[in-house]
Formats: structure tokens, sequence, C-alpha cells
């Protein structure tokens, strides 16, 4: 039998500006009592078409309807007055405020029985508008009714700003719920989730799909998709492409209708050429603001050529023992040592004035191209400044620094990057309002000795990053704010990859970005590993770290729980280690790798 | 003794026209608008006061009526200050600062023009203010002088400042107001009509100011136009900091501002340059209150996120 319908729409289309279209001519339906997911790339205009229906956006053309209705949804008050509740990919939430506080925001208060027999004429109407509504606290009690229906298990006394993402997650729900919702649409819902916490959820909302809730959830995540929802919806460039059932389909039919062309899957991997250890990590221990040991006495090294990756649960250091290399957060102990791969290479006055120079000279780290050692006792500085400038004063091997004093400015211009890519994209490292060009110069400004900036060479590379990245984008002088998430993060990667790095530090580069783009940056990536660039990849997708990367670093409370071969390990092992340290710790090289073939 | 009481009076009354600017000045700001036009605004309403005095004074009515029309033209003036600012802001997306500046001077203006077209009339106020003060009686004993000498606009400004306080904490419609200013996309998103509650908080918290205007120039100054409004309306804006956009401490604020306001002239066998010098104590005890709350921190002192940023729903 037919399900009734919960949405449909038929032929909607919305446009920003003259130049993106959004969404093209789409026609779809939800039907009552199911899981729809809403699959499709990063711009394909999943998240545009939802703001459609909540409100947030108004079509340019096309009609929808609910529950048979044709209804105009102008604003969200609209939306909920057709029971349309959605849980934005940005929570919308006030931070200051309880959860309860929030789950009553906003509610209409139902005066209907208390205003019966009562005058309802203009003044009354005008009366009641401008009266004083207390706010009820023991409404909380109330909501403590539907958190306790569907077990959400959250205390909602409690004010926002302390909740975890996944807490906030769950007021959002608690609050399209409150308000009557029976259609919900989730955008993005599990970017931002453990594991554990996908499956609390999906458990959520299953149990709301057997009470009769119709629900949308919008992700790019196959193996999801294939969990949880009894239809797929695919949207590509903003057209709707197909809407099958999960039962009939399989992931490669998905990715296919999905992209529009067929594309490989795997990930090309060569063996590192010549490891040579890049950077030294030696017992480092990070403390944060609050006091609590993020790092923990972790050691490592990394080599020029390979991938290193980094697993763990979010939260468990990575970002901290990332920001301890680049110099942005303070080492409570231990120290960073960089091999500047420098051996054969002449000196340049890049790094060193003359008075290092000749110091590095005293110490006997030069030679001539001949091999003679190189003495600069008793010869004029002219001369010196001569020889190093011919490129005649060579290293003998590789420069040794530690990164320790250094400040996070030096510890950059030896050319370690970061690349990091945080839950909001846009607070570290690019600036929202700033056009492309202007945040490319943001690296460069420094450079020259003009007092006007010279945004020629910026604008190349703007361009450059549009075109082989394949940034969408009006031009190269749209404020990086006005572009979708996928193509922020490809503007920031393409930048820290286009300074030619010695070391690049690249942390969840691909983290809400489709599969197109999501192979973008491993080819980039892919790319520096064969320029002998060490590169260190904190990823949250085991299979792409499995895939990419040379080494897996799994990180757990802080403390490394073991260095394994990405060639040789599977998920249950990685898994096992993220959420214990073990006593005995292995930690993966290359030479013990050898010594164990060879011990068989 | 004597002079301690007198300081005390002397304290709520002044304190009073900062009460009105700052829990006006609160209510804006507390829906993400920052009006550095408030002393324009009070300047306007301190027009429309003495024009409302004027008129219901000259037609014989009784005081009652005359503190009343006064009230509503002082409502009327500033609102309509507060509206221009509205629409500035609100519906065209101008900066809020430089929008807030140019009414400051625009209602500076207004006020410089119209007292001297006044003056060159020869129509004077202090006549009508008689309706809105009575003289301090000394003898009686310091309970009613400092709590019960004062003109009913002393006591409008509290009992004002306890509703509003009562109001942002208390009823729904104040916690709309609150999410407003924190996050507009979220009140946006929680059906909250964001655009509706910037305007009606612009116009009552611009009327509010206002009636502080007209309560300076016709209780304080006792009718004289020789007095200067703005640097009230600067210390009202100062204020809100201070009380920490809470208008319940506002009320307390607004009494310690009266005090060091009214200092300097209490203290005898200072020079005059020195007296001068002793104004800067409400700014300089504003700036040392900024000082200690940053020590602490805390999420709940700290000015509503989203103010001075303007709102767009479509915008990305």
């Amino acid at each position: 039998m037919e399900k009734n319908l919960a949405i449909e729409m038929v032929g909607i289309t919305k446009a920003f500006g003259t130049k993106v279209v959004a969404n093209k001519n789409v026609s779809m339906d939800l039907r009552e009592g199911e899981i729809l997911s809403l699959l499709g790339e990063n711009g394909s205009g999943k998240t545009t078409l939802m703001n459609m229906i909540a409100g947030i956006y108004t079509p340019d053309s096309g009609k929808i309807y609910v529950r048979g209705e044709e209804v105009v949804i102008k604003s969200p008050i609209d939306a909920y007055s057709h029971h349309i509740g959605m849980i934005h990919q940005h929570f919308k939430l006030v931070d200051l405020f309880t959860a309860a506080d929030n789950v009553i925001l906003g509610e209409k208060f139902d005066n209907v029985e208390k205003n019966e027999g009562r005058a309802d004429n203009g003044a009354a109407r005008f009366g009641r508008r401008i009266a004083f509504e207390w706010l009820r606290r023991n409404r909380v009690r109330e909501l403590q009714k539907i958190v306790d229906q569907y077990g959400f298990g959250i205390d909602l006394k409690r004010k926002i700003y302390d909740m975890s993402v996944s807490e906030k997650q769950t007021v959002e729900i608690i609050k399209a719920l409150y308000r009557g919702a029976d259609i919900l649409i989730l955008d993005e819902p599990t970017a931002v989730l453990t594991p554990q916490e996908i499956d609390k959820l999906f458990a959520v909302l299953r149990k709301m799909r057997d009470e009769g809730k119709s629900i949308i959830i919008i992700t790019h995540k196959l193996n999801e998709v294939m969990a949880i929802s009894d239809r797929v919806a695919v949207l590509r460039k903003g057209e709707h492409i197909a809407t099958v059932d999960t039962a009939t389909t399989n992931e490669k039919e998905l990715t296919d209708m999905m992209v529009g062309q067929k594309m490989d899957l795997n990930i090309e991997r060569e063996m590192p050429q010549n490891p040579k250890p890049r950077l030294f990590i030696n017992d480092m221990t990070v403390v944060n603001k609050e006091g609590r040991t993020m790092v923990d006495g972790v050691s490592f090294e990394i080599n020029g050529g390979e991938i290193l990756g980094i697993a763990g649960i979010s939260g468990n250091g990575q970002k901290e023992l990332l920001e301890g290399i680049a110099g942005l957060q303070p080492m409570a102990k231990g120290e960073v040592i960089f091999h500047n791969p420098k051996e054969n290479k002449p000196v340049t006055f890049f790094h060193n004035d003359l008075k290092q120079i000749k110091a590095k000279a005293e110490a006997g780290m030069f030679h001539y191209p001949d091999g003679q050692r190189v003495v600069l006792k008793g010869m004029r500085d002219k001369d010196i400044v001569e020889l190093v400038n011919k490129e005649q004063i060579l290293y003998y091997e590789d420069e040794i620094i530690n990164l320790k004093d250094r400040t996070p400015r030096e510890i950059q211009e030896l050319g370690i990057k970061l690349s990091f890519v945080p839950e909001d994209r846009l607070n570290m490292g690019l600036v929202g309002n700033m056009s492309i060009v202007d945040n490319m110069m943001l690296r460069s400004y420094r450079k020259g000795k003009s007092i006007f900036v010279n945004r020629k060479r910026p604008k190349q590379l703007a361009d450059e990053i549009i075109q082989d990245l394949e940034v969408v984008t009006p031009s190269d002088m749209t404020p990086v704010r006005r572009l979708s998430g996928g193509n922020v993060q490809k503007v920031l990667v393409g930048r820290e990859i286009a300074s030619s790095p010695k070391v690049l530090m690249a942390a969840y580069p691909v983290r809400g970005l489709d599969i197109n783009s999501s192979y973008t940056i491993y080819n980039l990536l892919n790319a520096q590993k064969k320029k002998n660039v060490a590169v260190l990849f904190v990823g949250e997708d085991l299979d792409v770290l499995m895939a990419l990367c040379d080494r897996i670093l799994v990180l757990c409370g802080g403390k490394v729980s073991g260095i394994v071969d990405a060639r040789n390990i599977t998920k249950e092992e990685i898994g096992l280690l993220m959420t214990k340290v073990p006593d005995d710790v292995q930690k993966y090289d290359y030479d013990n790798a050898k010594e164990g073939e060879s011990n068989d | 003794m004597t002079i301690l009481v007198s300081m005390i009076q002397q304290a709520i009354h002044f304190g009073a026209v900062f009460l009105y600017g700052s829990t006006g000045e609160t209510i804006v700001e507390k829906s993400g608008h920052l009006n550095l036009g408030m002393p324009g605004i009070m300047c306007l309403g301190g027009v429309g006061g003495c024009l409302g005095a004027y008129w219901a004074f000259q037609g014989g009515w009784s005081t009652f009526w005359v503190v009343l029309l006064a009230v509503i033209m002082a409502m009327a003036f500033g609102g309509l200050g507060g509206l221009l600012y509205g629409l500035f802001t609100i519906t065209l997306r101008c900066n809020q600062n430089v929008t807030g500046l140019t009414l400051t001077t625009f209602g500076a203006g207004v006020l410089g023009f119209w007292g001297t077209q006044m003056g060159d009339k020869g129509i004077t106020f202090a006549p009508a203010s008689r309706m809105f003060w009575t003289p301090v009686d000394s003898t009686a004993n310091w309970f009613s002088q400092i709590f019960l000498s004062h003109g009913p606009l002393v006591y409008l400004a509290i009992a004002i400042a306890i509703v509003v306080a009562v109001y942002m904490n208390h009823t729904r419609k104040g916690l709309a107001l609150r999410a407003v200013g924190e996050n507009p996309a979220a009140a946006d998103a929680a059906g909250i009509n964001v655009i509706a509650h910037k305007y009606v908080s612009c116009v009552l918290g611009a009327a509010i100011a206002g009636i502080g205007g007209a309560f300076y120039l016709l209780d304080c100054t006792q009718g004289s136009l020789e007095y200067v409004i703005d640097a009230m309306g600067w210390l009202a804006v100062a204020l809100v900091i201070f009380s920490l956009w809470r208008p319940g401490i506002g009320i307390f604020g607004a009494f310690i501002f009266g005090f060091l306001y009214r200092l300097p002239y209490n203290i005898t066998g200072v020079a005059l340059a020195e007296k001068e010098l002793l104004k800067v104590i409400p700014y300089a005890v504003t700036a040392l209150v900024l000082i200690i709350i940053s020590f602490f921190n805390k999420r709940e002192t700290q000015p509503p996120a989203a103010l001075g940023l303007p709102y767009f729903r479509e915008d990305r």
C-alpha cells in the first residue's frame, strides 16, 4: 500500500545572485514514517533545498505540498506550524541560555483556554500581544518527559556553552520534538560525532520513525545512508537525480549517481622513497588552559617522504599535538627537533645572518663543492657574502634545529606548515570577509620591501588553486565567507601546500568534503610525499587513514598507544588502540620492519 | 551629617537621569544594537518633554496632567529618534556606531536650535518645571529628605527599571529579546520575529531614554536649557557597561554614578580646574569595572554576543 506523502516538492528552483544556481527544478517527496537520506556532494544544493522547507530561504519558483496541501513557507514559524523542524549543521542555539530555555524559546504561548469567553476585538488582541507572559521554570519537568521518552540522558538545566557537540545536537532534537515537529530534517548530523554517538543518534532516529515521524537526513557518508535510511534521494549539482529504495541499491550505484562519473575508489600509495627522519618529537607534554594534560609524554618521529596518519577519537590530543609542533601551544615538557634537509645544499641568507654563518662554519657545518671544509676565519666579510651568494658554501649534513625556543612565525618560515581544518572552518586560518586573493596574501604579505601590497602573485596563486582544486566561486575576489564549506577547505589546504613546505600537518583536511574533493586533497598530499615532504595527516575516517598513510600513530588520552604499519593492520586493531593504551606500546618504523622480516 | 544626607539626596536625584538613559540603552543593546545616539535621543526627549509641559501648563492643566503630557511627548520624541536609528541600522543595515554618533550630533543640534528659538521668543520653562520638583525641606528627617523629597519622575525611573529587569529575566518575551541579542539566527530559527523585536526595543529604549532628557531639563536644571544633556547621555551608555547589562544592577549603579557626578560640586576648597578633573571619576569607575570583570571571564558578564552586528537571514 502506498504510504501518504509527508512532503512533496515540485519544480523547486533557487538561485543566489545570477551565477550560482543552488537548486534547479527539483521534484522529490518524503513519505510519512520513513527515513529518507538526502545524498549529494558538497555544493550539490542539499542544505539549500532543505532550508526552503524549513523557511530559511524561499524558493524562486516551484511548489511545496505538505500532507497534500500546497503551502508557502516564509519563515521558521510557518515551518513549525506545518510541524516541520530542522536541525541545522551549525546549531541555532543561544550559548548563554540553559538547554531548557533554548527549547522553550520562541514557542507560542497557548492561551486558547485562558482566553475563551473573553473579548476578541482589536484592542483585546493587542493587549494579549503586549501582555507579559511569565516564564514557567517548572516547564523543565514537562521537557524532562520528552527526554526520558527517547532516552536522551541530558540535564536540561545546563548552559549550552558547557555542552559537547553531541549534547548540543540533542538539545536541537528535543527542541524540534517539543514543538510538535513530526517531519524532522537533520543537516549532516553525524559530521561532528564519534562512532558511539552516531550509533546513539541512529537508535533515537529509528525510535522516532517507529512512532510515525518522517525524517530527512542529509549526509554524504554512504555507509550511514545504507545503515539508517529507507529510501535515498540523490542530488547532483542542484538537480535531483533519483530516489531509490535503500534495500535495492548498493554503495557503488549510489556513488555513481552522486558523482555522475565512474571513479577510482582506490587511493594511490607508493612505498616511501628513502625515508629520512625529518622531525623528532621527544616526550612532548602539553597542558591546556584549564590545566588538563592533553598531550602526555608523546615521542615519535616523522620521516620525509612519508605520510604519517594520526588516529584517535576526537579530543584525544590531536589538536594540541599539532599546535605544540607548530609552536602555537607552549610545551610543558619535551622538545621538537627539526632536521632541516640541507645536506649538500648551499647556505643562504634566508635563515642565517653573517654572524650565524661564521659561527656555523666555526663548528664545521659547511664544505666547499669540492668537499673541502670551509674555514672562514681571517676572510673579509665581503668575500664571505660573495661566496654565499655564489652558492659555494654547502652544508655537510642536515641542519638540526630545536624548535622549542622558536616563535610560531620562525617555525613556519622553516617550512613547517600547519593546515588545520577546525569544526568551524572559518575561525582558524582564513578571514571570512576577505577575498580568496587576500587570504592568499595572509601568508606572503611580509615578503618584499615596498610598503604597498602586491596582489599579482597572490592573485596568480588564487587562480591556480581555483582551477586545480575546482573551487566553485563566482570570482577570486569573492569573500571566503560566501563559499560553501568544501570550497573553503580547498582554499585553505591549497594555500598551505602552495608554500612548498618541508613538513605539512593537515588536520581533518577532508572533513565535510565530498568524495571528489576528498580525492583531490589525497592526491595533493601524495604529491607532497613524492616531493620528500613529511606529511602528518590527522583523519577521522579509518578507511582513509589505512588507504592513504604509510604509518599510523594512534593517540588515546593524549598518549601514544601505538605506531602501526598502515599496510598490515585491521580496522579492529586500530579501534582497540584508540580506546586503550596497551601495556606494551609497539612503535613501527621501517628499520624494525626489516629486522622483523629477516627474523622470520 | 547634613552634607551627607544632601549628597545622597542629590545622588538619587541625578542618578535618575542616568537610570532612564541606561535602562533605555540596555533594552536596545539586548536586541543586539549599540545605540551611541543616546545623548542625542535624550536631547530630543528633552525638547518633547519641555514642549509637552509648556503646552499643558499654559492650558492650565493640573500637575498630574502636565507631568503625563511631558512624559508622553518625551517618549514620542525619543521614540522617533529610536525609529530613525532602527530604520538605518535594522532595515538598511548601516553601521551602528556611525548612525548612533550622527544621531547624537543631530539631537544636540535640534536641542540647541530649538532652545535658541525659545530664548528669542522669550519662552521660559521654569514655571512649568515647578510641577516636577519640590524644594528639599531641610528641616525634615534624613529619611524623608533622601527618599521622599523627589519629583514623580524619579520614582517612575526606578519603577521602569524594575519592570524592565523583571521583563528581561522572567517573561517569555524577555527571553526572546535576549536571544535576539545573543544569537539572532538561533532566535529566527526558533520562530521569533527578529526584526520586530529589534524595532520594538530600539523605539522603546529610545522612548525611555527620552523621558530621561525631559526629566533632566524640567527637574534637575529646573527648566533651564543652559546645560548640556550630551554628557549625561554618554554617562548613561557607560552605566550600561557598569551594570553588566542588567537593569536591576543599573538602579544602584545609577545612584553611584549620580553620587560621583555630584561629588565635585559638593567638595569645597578645591580649585575649579580640579573640580573639572573630578568629573572623570564615573568614567574611570566604569573602566575599573571592565578590568575587574575581565578577570572573572564569565560568559554571563559579557555584552550580548551579537551586539553591533547586522542581521540578514539569507546571509551565508
